[in-house]
Order: C-alpha cells, then sequence, then structure tokens
C-alpha cells in the first residue's frame, strides 16, 4: 500500500489555482521529489499533506489517513522540515527538541534518550545547551531534521530542505538522508527547484503551474529525450562524418574542428565507434541530459534557480536582533 | 478525551516555553518591572503631595491595585502578541502540524501570559510592607485568584486579538489605541466615578475597571464608600470578570481557530 497518495487534488486561493488537479502515489521507504520552479504548487501540496491547509477539492491521504477528515493521525505519523526555520531561537537546541517531543506526547524519560540520540546523529550534542540564536543556518538544519525524526515519523516532509544551504552543508544533508533511508525504511517526500538535488531521489514528478506534467525515476525522465550529445574531433571532420555515415549508419553534424552526434546509451555506442573508426580523433566527449533538459522540452523554460523566499534575508535580519520574541 | 495526559503536556510546554524565555531574558524582567515601579515612586510619590489621604488611604496606596491591574494588562497582551511573533518567524507551524487541539494551543498561550503575568505581580507584591498596605494570608489568597483570572481572561483577549493581526506592524496601533486606554479608563490612576461622564460611560464598559475594582476590595477595603476605596461590591467585580473571561476564552478559541 502506498505511504502517500493525493487524487484529483486542487487548492485555489481566490482566483489563483496553486493547485491544478494533480494526482501521485508514493510507496514507502521511497524518496519522492517534488521538482518544479518557484510558485508552482510544492509547497502548497506539502501544506495539505502535513494537514495545515485543507484542498478545494479532490483526495490526499498520508499513512493510509485522510488528510482532512483523520488530520491527528496523519500529524501523528509525519515529520516536517519546513523551507523557512521554524525554530525558537530563544532557546536551546534541547530545549527546541523538548518542545517537540512533548507537543508528540512522549514521556519525559523517552523524550530525553530520543533527543539525544537525533542530536548525536546530527552532530548537534556538544551544542545541545546552546541558544539556537548562535547557530548558523546550516547548523539549524541540522537541528531542524533531527527535529523532524524525533517523533519516528513514517513520512518525512521536506520542504526545499537544502535551499540556502552551503554545498557541503548540503552534501551532509543529503548522506543523512540516504542514510536514514537505509536504517529505517522511511518515506521521504520532498520539494527542490535544485536540479542536482532531485538527481538523489527514488522518483520525481515535474510540477509546473500546479500540474504535474511528467514523472518517473530520473533515469527514465532523462531516457525520454532524445539522449546522449557525442562530440567527436578530428582533424579531418568530414571523412569522420563519411566514415561514420558509411560504417554506422548515422546521421552526424559537421561542427568546428569535429563532429556532434545524438544517440541513446550514448556509454555504449562511444567505445565502439572509437573502435570501428579508422580516421584518427583526436578528443571525445559526451553529454547526458540533465533533468533541465527535461523540463525545458516539457515547458520550454528553465527552472529558475533563485532564493524561494525573497524575504528571507530581512526575516533572518529580524530574527538575529530581535530573535527572543 | 483519551490524550487528555498527552493535551495536558501540550498546554505544559507551550506555557513553559514562555515562561523559560521570560526568566532566562534578565533585562526583560527589569523592564517590565520598571514600569509599575515608575508610575508607583515617581508619579505617585508625586502625586500623593497634591491629593490629601482619604479614608485612610494615600495616593501611593490608592494606586497600587491599579498597578497590579496594569502589569498584567501588559504582560497579558504581549504574551499574547507572541502568537504573532511565532507566526511571522515561522515557529507557529511547528505548534500546528503537531498532533494536540487548537484548544490545546491557546489555553496553553493563555497559561503562558497567566504564568507570566503571575510571576510579575508576585514580585509587585514585595512593596506591600513598603507602602504600609497590610494583608493577610486569605488576602493574598483573594488577590493571587482574582490577579490569575485577570490575567486569564486578558490573555485570552490579547490572543483573540493577535489572531486576526496578520503582521507585527500593527502593534503599535493596539498598544496606543487599545492597551494604554484600557489602562487609563480602569480607576488605576483616578477613581471610576469621578470622571468627566463621558469617559466614566467609557470606563463602566471596560472589564479592567471591575478587574482593578476587585483588587481594591482586597487591599483597599478600609476606604469603602470614599473615593480612594472600591466602587462596587467584591461580587459585582467577580461576576464581571468571570464574565469577560468565559467570554475571551471562547471568542479567543473560535479566532485563533479560524486564523490557524
Amino acid at each position: 500500500m502506498s505511504n502517500i497518495s493525493v487524487n484529483s487534488l486542487v487548492k485555489k486561493f481566490g482566483a489563483v489555482t496553486a493547485v491544478d488537479g494533480i494526482s501521485f502515489s508514493v510507496d514507502p521507504g521511497e524518496v519522492f521529489g517534488f521538482l518544479g520552479p518557484n510558485g508552482a504548487g510544492k509547497s502548497t501540496t506539502i501544506s495539505i499533506l502535513c494537514t495545515l491547509i485543507s484542498p478545494t477539492s479532490g483526495e490526499a491521504s498520508v499513512g493510509g489517513f485522510d488528510c482532512v477528515r483523520d488530520a491527528d493521525a496523519v500529524r501523528r505519523s509525519i515529520g516536517i522540515i519546513f523551507q523557512d526555520p521554524t525554530l525558537d531561537n530563544g532557546l536551546t537546541a534541547y530545549e527546541n527538541l523538548l518542545f517537540h517531543a512533548y507537543l508528540y506526547g512522549m514521556d519525559r524519560a523517552a523524550a530525553k534518550k530520543r533527543i539525544e540520540d537525533a542530536l548525536e546523529l546530527v552532530g548537534l550534542s556538544a551544542r545541545k545547551n546552546e541558544l539556537v540564536r548562535k547557530f548558523s543556518g546550516g547548523m539549524k538544519r541540522r537541528l531542524e531534521i533531527a527535529r523532524g525524526i524525533l517523533n519516528y515519523p513514517r513520512v518525512l516532509f521536506m520542504d526545499e530542505p537544502t535551499i540556502g544551504l552551503d554545498p557541503q552543508t548540503r552534501n551532509m544533508i543529503w548522506e543523512f538522508i540516504r542514510e536514514l533511508k537505509k536504517n529505517t525504511g522511511i518515506t521521504v517526500f520532498m520539494t527542490t527547484h535544485y536540479l542536482e538535488e532531485a538527481e538523489f531521489c527514488d522518483r520525481i514528478a515535474i510540477i509546473d503551474l500546479g500540474k504535474i506534467i511528467a514523472s518517473g525515476t530520473p533515469l527514465e525522465l532523462k531516457a525520454g529525450l532524445q539522449g546522449d550529445t557525442l562530440k567527436l574531433s578530428a582533424t579531418d571532420p568530414k571523412g569522420l562524418e563519411a566514415e561514420i555515415r558509411e560504417k554506422f549508419g548515422m546521421e552526424p553534424k559537421i561542427t568546428d574542428g569535429g563532429i556532434t552526434l545524438t544517440v541513446k546509451q550514448g556509454d555504449e555506442i562511444l567505445p565502439a565507434l572509437i573502435k570501428g573508426l579508422s580516421t584518427s580523433i583526436t578528443a571525445v566527449s559526451m553529454t547526458r541530459p540533465t533533468l533541465n533538459d527535461v523540463f525545458l522540452s516539457l515547458t520550454g523554460k528553465n527552472i529558475r534557480e533563485e532564493n524561494g523566499d525573497p524575504y528571507g534575508p530581512m526575516r533572518s535580519y529580524a530574527r538575529k536582533n530581535h530573535g527572543g520574541h | 478525551m483519551a490524550n487528555l495526559a498527552h493535551e495536558t503536556k501540550a498546554i505544559y510546554v507551550i506555557s513553559y516555553r514562555e515562561l523559560r524565555k521570560f526568566i532566562r531574558e534578565k533585562s526583560r524582567i527589569l523592564g517590565t518591572m520598571a514600569r509599575p515601579i515608575l508610575w508607583l515612586f515617581v508619579v505617585g510619590g508625586g502625586m500623593s503631595r497634591l491629593v490629601r489621604p482619604v479614608g485612610g488611604v494615600n495616593y501611593i496606596q490608592f494606586i497600587f491595585p491599579g498597578m497590579i491591574g496594569m502589569t498584567i494588562l501588559f504582560a497579558s497582551i504581549f504574551s499574547a502578541i507572541s502568537i504573532v511573533w511565532d507566526r511571522e518567524f515561522g515557529f507557529l507551524k511547528e505548534i500546528l502540524v503537531a498532533p494536540i487541539s487548537r484548544l490545546s494551543v491557546v489555553v496553553g498561550k493563555a497559561m503562558a501570559g497567566t504564568s507570566i503575568s503571575m510571576l510579575q505581580v508576585l514580585i509587585l507584591l514585595i512593596f506591600v510592607p513598603v507602602l504600609g498596605i497590610k494583608i493577610n494570608i486569605p488576602q493574598f489568597l483573594l488577590l493571587f485568584l482574582s490577579s490569575g483570572m485577570l490575567a486569564f481572561s486578558l490573555t485570552c483577549f490579547g490572543i483573540l486579538v493577535a489572531s486576526r493581526m496578520s503582521s507585527y506592524e500593527g502593534f503599535n496601533i493596539i498598544m496606543n489605541f487599545l492597551v494604554m486606554p484600557m489602562f487609563f479608563l480602569s480607576g488605576a490612576m483616578y477613581p471610576v466615578r469621578l470622571m468627566p461622564p463621558f469617559l466614566r460611560e467609557i470606563a463602566y464598559a471596560n472589564p479592567l475597571t471591575y478587574g482593578v475594582d476587585g483588587l481594591k476590595n482586597i487591599l483597599l477595603a478600609g476606604a469603602s464608600g470614599t473615593p480612594m476605596g472600591p466602587e462596587y461590591p467584591a461580587i459585582v467585580d467577580f461576576a464581571v470578570v468571570s464574565g469577560f473571561l468565559v467570554v475571551t476564552a471562547v471568542l479567543a478559541n473560535l479566532s485563533f481557530r479560524r486564523a490557524a
């Protein structure tokens, strides 16, 4: 049975349709990614699945529980890492987690054990009694992840989990998610507009203007494109082109100092080409399609890599200065 | 309510969080305590040179119940407004996705405002001997109970207001057009019955008037019947504050549920 099941989900805000009849399902233990530009409807979908807002129509269930009728059961079985930080800067790391533990009904002894374990896991044990105000962005994210898994959720939601983080922290978080998946079999649902991040997912759905326009494994999606681009440089491009036409029956294009070919399974064809050609080749290169190419071919536009929250910097400024609430 | 233990734990931790932060920030404690002390000794001290004692009560003694009322008013409203902060800084989401009822969130917030208010009231009571006011144990308990009721209802009132605020910018408007008038028109600084008729009507509609009058009934009972003493029987004050508490608690829940 699927852990997340969404059927013809629609969410309208006044005249704006943020989510426009999407359907998908996520199996237990899967890392499922929602890839799309800002404003595509990713966060709205997460908010519905997390029971923060109710859908205009359609159905959504998480862990077998309906997100509207059985919101409390859904809440008990999920962990969430929101796009913007949701920590209390005026509390210590430990207190933030203790707050969470009590909200989820744990008793003192169980809470203490789980908090120590979670802090250990994200490498914040040594700083558990420091105020979160003093933490860097990466540390705050790690603490939020520790908090997200504190109640042993069946499904972990992550809304743009690595937005605004340095590459090192980003890699650390990805390593962590992989470990978590391996050790606990947790289901992860995440949104992203980072293409590299989507590559980590078992399956992705590409969403634009509130609609899912493609879904599948990253490999499947990319295989749907024409294929890999091979570039062969040679001192005699014309001779090379003629030989490839003759021996392999392909249609290469002559470019500056060589030829380019678009083929499926470039990694298998390239060695065969090199072996079979007598014209001397000076350089070879192969480019695989990226998810951006997929997005580009489906929508005719690039996924913009920009800050998801225009007020982020302002808010973090305010946080630093009035963090005590 | 099979989850009663769970909900109680949530209420506890929501109020514990605010109390913890309040105690942690020494400057905030000093700041909040400076206000009533300034009023009491600077304004009260100056005014008591102009105003003759009546019924054995001097001006500083007269405004002391009002200072307790003011402390509760400011602490409660300020604590409730933290909901707006929580929303602005995302922390409210952490609370809203937790498997607890909205009722527990409101009760937790109300308990937070109440406990912070009560803590400040306790600090203020240190001045009782200095001011020459005598209270016995039953009076102290009554004072504690009335302050608690007033704090709970005012925090609920604050939650009601905060649920309707979309950003922190409205805070100054709330302070200047709601909180300050509530304070000045509550009989804290001058007897309501001596106010100009128009202001008097507003003061009669102000729930804080009855909260302060209730405190006067406990602390200044000896001056009953004089302008320095309480205006209403204690039972009337109790009834009005109780009614206010029930109404604000219900409305705070409805309005928070709609806003969240």
